[in-house]
């Protein structure tokens, strides 16, 4: 029987539920401006978002062990929700723009958002399962929104390799619940650690991993990444760019330092591989697109290298403690680039469809300085040159890998970030170097977007210490 | 062990006697094409038009939502074996499950995902 | 070490000392040599190697008082490898302490020879500072021989077998930047290099014969493989012994591979006595005498090594009849006998072999060593010559006499056509170089006699046709040695060198005086009369007991008349009247185009040149021109390399992005990674049954990672 404890795990998260059926219904019957369902429906991530704040300090177990609420979780909720709301913020004027505005774009946003918050509370396998699907289906729809032929060949090609992987995550947690006859993820851990090492539970273990790592689009199940990257309306690319990445991170944490601790340190040179292949493939593929969505999708490919960096079980529990805080720190700074450079990619895209080439950027200094300024200082970030987040994520990230004694990878790190600039430079080349006449369309919810994270990016930057701190305490999982 | 070497050494003999009648006719017969040899057999039937039909979307929503709601329904099951054990939480949780229900209902009644056509 | 032991065997503990006297010998001077007069390095050097004959002496006793027991003395291990197992374990039997004595006493002779030798020698070459350097390669090469004779297996001989390899390449080169005339060239290089080429080919037979023997005998260690070969197939053992005839013939200058020895004439005239007459061209003879146990076992072989040694004797000693240079007579010579030696060991009387084995290092270190006295002699009287000229000529000219000579016409003191009437100015020569000459014609009673007849009787038991060939070629020996005493010792000088000649110091002459009574004497070690088989009844304790022939009559008789006519037929050509000044050789008219290919070594160098150098050259050359610098220097250096980079580089690096700093590193940097990035993007291909493939990979690559962990 359910005890009042056990909502307030969830609070949030059934608040926002209820909230988007709620709105479902009325953007149905009801509204007719669709400016109004945005509104509502940032008003309502708003809310979650302050709700998900009264629980900092909070740290219970809820619905007899499925859900859990820890400083991770508050920290991994926030932050998809501040991704949900910027999502909305370069949703609203982008699919009014491109003729493409329904209601649904917002509550299947929202429904995304829920999952992605299910994903960091999860505590138990089926709901790790369920949580993924609830985030990954509506991006599928999402994905096709545009209805044109590349964004319903995004939505297919989305749909079918996710399901494809997800089948993996199924396979993998029947075999663990085979192996320990639990989903619970403490009692996988306690069954686990009673028992000899069984091989059935570490193929479970590394099947479930599969899944994750094609949620996060790494080599070599990233492959679908560019074409619905590309596919899909940009609005749709940038908020599952970020927020599908920290939940598949959420979730890869979660699951792999609770249940499978002894199976992530066997699986460390297999992590750490795919880490500095994904470097490796992301930073030099993106070398060679012109088109500038593609680009930012290796880019995003390659940020999930660096960051799974960071996942890397280094051992010593120190060490691995300040790594996954570095990686936290990583997704914040990653997650307001990201968004900001997609928000100036949206502001530049055409109604057709157009403005989404590097050329498309030539001249915009000399028209737009302010957002040339803020693309700059989002390619900069990305690069990792300071002063910017990019640059303190990657030092601190880089930093773990060394302290963990992957110098390996810590090198492939920086010699693919400086292979990095090199598309990353064109971008402000093209800016300030060429002649050219770009039209960037102007909307202030855009505005915000881009020029606030410029600065977040910029300002936080300068004093890292408090953000890095917030992800330090936000690690100690329940 | 001995006694199964008789068995396997038939099913190597009826594998080679059933493979080589089928190789040597393979080999040994007569190749003559004709159009009318290599036209695919449809039960007597001369076939025509394209292989692959296109079925209106409207077939697919249909058997999409039957499915949601079947499946959905299916549910109902276990939920009536525990119902006593439940008591009224368990009322209060269907109460909620079929409430979900119903918005997704409403959502798709009102979107006319109901209407053929 | 229990003192019974010490009893029992004797003096078998000095066993290293063989080796490590010379070694000694040969570090005390190389460190220290610098600061000795030439004497003291000269009585170093010598002194070590007496130390080793004195302990050959000594070991020679220990074996008798053993009854001829073999005598190991393990030293060292040096390799164990599987069930191979090498140690370096010194075998003293009858035969090693026969070739000890003999190598070490005549080397010792021949060190304090060289000694007055070499220090007049440095002085016409103008370099006194090589005087250590050769006392230090002659003491090298006595450890290596001793090495070779007194090793337990065939590994430790031919680690012997290539140190004197070495040690001959050294000496031959002693003069590298010189021709035999002290002209600047190659010549002297070129002959070293000869002489270790053509024996590289000998070793590589008497390698393969190693490792037939270890495949098939499982063993380097003598005993064993005497008694592994026993039951061994008898074409392995065919094999063996034809491949170590492949060595002999190289080690040994046996047809074909004996073209080296005229040219290791270049050396001084000590190392053509030591080296390539007395000792280490034996080692061949000794080879096959102590794989007499495997030779036995094969008669087929053995016919093939008599024939071998035969025709050589035969082929060698009409060479030598049609030679000036009284160094390379001698070499033919040397050829010849060793002929004799393989022939008799062939045959299996293998005492003959060795006793002749003996008493040729005796008479062939005593003419050589007199041939190196009468060729300084020459050199002293051209000096004088020189000197007298000169001191007549005007005052003007004067000052040209410091660098005299270096302008004197070239005068080659070796040729006998520039000799004559020696006997006058040098009769001690003379009585000694006569000497070695009757032992060497096998005149009675000179050890030369007993020792050849024992082979020509052996012959003539066994193998009528190789008993004719050497019964021609003694006849031929003894023609070519009255011919050189002709030319040399009698008539008038047929040059002022001559005239002017000079005889020898007492350090040269005594150690002749010594070789000269052994080969006197020499005989005595083994005659042919009942109980004085001496030689017989001692190398039985290693080879078996052999029963001595008795003196036949009738083969002494030919050959001795043999000999005595053609010493007399020579006096007739060159003795009754004397060679003039530029005169050809007598017999070059009567004999036609014979005398030429005598006189041209019946242009077997020439031969192999056609054959082998030749063709080789043109394959080198081939490789060189064509492969190496056409193909891979022109071609894929040139064009694909250095083309490819010109062609890059002008893409990456030209004028305009050398201008602009940040696109010469985007271009270089880039190139490569855009090339890169288009290999990858076509793997991007759209399709999802691909991707679903790469993810598939990434699942098989975890999961069989985590399952072969």
């Amino acid at each position: 029987m359910p005890q009042p404890l056990d909502f307030a795990t969830l609070q949030p998260v059934i608040v926002l539920s209820v909230w988007t059926c709620v709105l479902l219904l009325l953007d149905v019957f009801l509204i007719k401006r669709k400016s109004i369902t945005a509104v509502l429906t940032a008003f309502g991530l708003a809310l979650t978002l302050g709700l998900t704040f009264m629980q900092v300090g909070a740290s219970n177990d809820g619905f007899s062990g499925m859900v859990v609420q820890d400083g991770f979780s508050t920290f991994i909720n926030a932050l998809q929700l501040v991704g949900g709301l910027l999502g909305v913020a370069v949703a609203h004027a982008y699919i009014k723009r491109t003729g493409s505005e329904r209601g649904e774009y917002y509550t299947l946003l929202l429904f995304s958002v829920i999952g992605m918050m299910l994903m960091a509370q999860s505590n138990d396998l089926i709901m790790v399962f369920i949580a993924l699907e609830l985030l990954s289906i509506p991006l599928y729809v999402l994905a096709a929104f545009t209805r044109n032929t590349e964004s319903e060949e995004a939505g297919i090609k989305y749909f079918l390799l996710g399901a494809f992987s997800t089948g993996f995550v199924v396979y993998g947690i029947a075999l663990v619940y085979g192996a320990t006859a639990s989903t619970n993820l403490h009692e996988i851990v306690a069954f686990a650690s009673s028992s000899s090492p069984s091989l059935l539970l570490t193929i479970g273990a590394a099947l479930i991993l599969v899944g994750f790592a094609f949620k996060v689009a790494v080599v070599p199940f990233h492959m679908w990444t560019p074409d619905v990257y590309q596919g899909a309306p940009t609005a749709v690319t940038a908020f599952m760019s970020s927020g599908a990445k920290v939940a598949g991170f959420a979730a890869l944490l979660r699951v792999f330092s609770v249940a499978f601790p002894n199976i992530s340190m066997d699986m460390a040179p297999v992590l750490a591989a795919i880490s500095a292949l994904t470097m490796i493939v992301g930073n030099i593929v993106a070398v060679s697109q012109t088109n500038i969505k593609r680009m930012l999708a290796y880019s995003s490919i390659a940020h999930a290298g660096y960051i799974l960096m960071a996942f890397v079980p280094y051992g010593d529990a120190q060490v691995s403690a300040d790594a996954i805080a570095s990686g936290l720190f990583y997704l914040v700074a990653y997650m307001l680039t990201n968004f900001g450079a997609w928000a100036v990619v949206i502001a530049l895209e055409t109604k057709s469809g157009s403005g989404l080439e590097l050329s498309d950027y030539s001249g915009l200094a000399k028209k737009y300085p302010a957002i040339a300024a803020a693309m700059t200082i989002f390619m900069l970030s990305l690069i990792g040159f300071p002063p910017t987040l990019g640059m303190v994520g990657k030092f601190y990230l880089f930093r773990a890998a060394l302290q963990g004694g992957y110098t390996t990878l810590a090198l492939i790190g920086v010699i693919t970030s400086l292979v990095s600039a090199f598309y990353y430079l064109r971008v402000i080349v093209n800016m300030y170097m060429r002649e050219g006449d770009p039209t960037p369309a102007r909307d202030l919810w855009l505005d915000l977007t881009w020029s606030i994270t410029a600065i977040a990016t910029v300002v936080v930057s300068l004093a890292p210490q408090f953000l890095f701190v917030l992800a330090s305490t936000a690690v100690m999982l329940k | 062990m001995l006694e199964y070497v008789a068995i396997a050494l038939m099913i190597v003999v009826s594998t080679f006697v059933a493979l080589s009648a089928i190789g040597m006719g393979e080999l040994l017969g007569p190749k003559k094409k004709s159009k009318a040899k290599d036209v695919p057999y449809e039960s007597g039937m001369l076939p025509y038009g394209e292989g692959t039909r296109r079925i209106p979307v409207r077939f697919y929503l249909i058997a999409v939502l039957f499915i949601l709601f079947d499946i959905e329904v299916i549910f109902f099951l276990p939920w009536a074996v525990v119902f006593r054990q439940l008591r009224i939480f368990g009322l209060i949780e269907m109460a909620v499950f079929i409430g979900i229900l119903l918005v997704g209902y409403a959502y798709a009644w009102k979107k006319g995902a109901l209407e053929w056509e | 070490m229990h003192l019974t032991e010490v009893v029992n065997n004797g003096f078998l503990f000095l066993a290293p000392w063989l080796v490590f006297a010379p070694l000694v010998g040969l570090l005390i001077n190389s460190i220290f040599g610098h600061k000795f007069s030439e004497r003291g390095v000269g009585a170093v050097a010598s002194l070590a190697s007496g130390a080793a004959f004195v302990v050959s002496i000594l070991l020679a006793y220990s074996v008798s008082i053993n009854h001829g027991e073999v005598l190991r003395w393990k030293l060292a291990e040096w390799m164990h490898i599987g069930n191979l197992s090498l140690d370096w374990t010194f075998r003293v039997d009858s035969l090693s302490a026969t070739m000890m004595l003999v190598v070490s006493g005549v080397g010792t002779l021949i060190h304090i020879y060289a000694i007055g030798y070499m220090h007049e020698d440095v002085r016409f070459k103008h370099e006194e500072n090589r005087f250590r350097r050769f006392f230090i390669f002659l003491n090298l090469f006595i450890a290596s021989m001793m090495i070779l004779v007194s090793g337990d297996s065939y590994m430790m001989l031919f680690v012997g077998w290539e140190g004197v390899g070495l040690c001959s390449f050294l000496l031959i080169g002693f003069w590298f930047e010189m021709d035999t005339l002290a002209r600047p060239s190659w010549a002297n290089s070129d002959a070293a290099k000869k002489a270790f080429i053509t024996n590289r080919v000998g070793d590589f037979g008497f390698l393969i014969a190693g490792f037939l023997m270890f495949w098939h005998l499982g063993s380097f260690q003598f005993d064993a493989v005497f008694e592994n070969a026993t039951h061994a197939e008898p074409w392995v053992i065919v094999l063996i012994t034809l491949f170590m005839l492949i060595g002999v013939a190289g080690k040994s200058a046996q047809i074909p591979l004996y073209i080296w020895l005229p040219d290791a004439m270049a050396g001084p005239t000590p190392v053509s006595a030591l080296i390539h007459a007395a000792t280490m061209v034996t080692a061949g003879v000794y080879l096959v005498t102590r794989s007499a146990p495997l030779y036995s076992l094969v008669p087929q072989a053995q016919y093939i090594v008599a024939m071998t040694g035969a025709a050589t004797a035969l082929f060698a000693a009409t060479i030598a009849v049609g030679q000036y240079d009284i160094k390379k007579v001698l070499a033919y010579s040397t050829i010849s006998q060793l002929g004799f030696m393989v022939a008799a060991v062939g045959m299996g009387a293998y005492v003959a072999g060795m006793f002749h084995l003996i008493t040729h290092a005796f008479f062939k270190a005593l003419l050589f060593l007199s041939a190196g006295s009468v060729i300084l002699g020459l050199e002293r009287g051209h000096h004088h010559a020189e000197h007298a000229r000169h001191a007549e000529e005007p005052k003007g000219k004067h000052k040209k006499a410091e660098h005299h000579d270096e302008h004197h016409e070239v005068f080659d003191p070796g040729d006998m056509r520039n000799m004559g009437g020696l006997r006058k100015t040098m009769p001690v020569t003379f009585w000694l170089y006569m000497i070695g000459t009757l032992a060497l014609a096998g005149i009675f009673p000179f050890a030369g006699f007993w020792s050849k007849d024992e082979i020509l009787l052996d012959a003539s038991l066994h193998f009528t046709s190789i008993y004719w060939q050497l019964t021609i070629a003694a006849f031929f020996t003894a023609f070519y040695m009255g011919r050189q005493i002709w030319m040399v010792f009698f008539g008038e000088a047929r040059h002022e060198a001559a005239a002017h000649a000079e005889e020898s110091p007492k350090v040269m002459t005594l150690p002749l005086v010594a070789l000269a009574v052994l080969s006197v004497a020499g005989g005595a070690l083994n005659l042919p009369f009942e109980g004085y088989h001496n030689l017989g009844h001692w190398l039985g304790y290693t080879l078996g007991e052999v029963e001595g022939l008795p003196l036949n009559l009738q083969v002494a008789g030919i050959s001795t008349a043999l000999a005595l006519s053609a010493i007399f037929i020579s006096w007739l050509i060159y003795g009754r009247k004397p060679l003039k000044i530029g005169q050809p050789d007598p017999l070059k008219k009567p004999l036609g185009f014979i005398f030429t290919g005598m006189e041209n070594k019946w242009f077997v160098d020439e031969g192999y040149f056609a054959l082998i150098i030749s063709p080789f050259k043109k394959l080198s050359q081939f490789l060189a021109d064509v492969i190496d610098w056409k193909f891979w220097h022109d071609f894929v250096h040139d064009t694909i390399i250095f083309g490819t980079y010109n062609w890059v580089s002008s893409i990456a690096l030209n004028d305009y992005a050398d201008q602009k700093g940040i696109d010469a590193f985007a271009n270089g940097l880039g190139t490569w990674t855009q090339n890169f990035s288009t290999a990858m993007r076509k793997i991007q291909n759209g399709f999802v049954r691909s991707y679903a493939l790469s993810v598939l990979f990434g699942v098989v690559f975890i999961l069989g990672y985590l399952l072969l962990k």
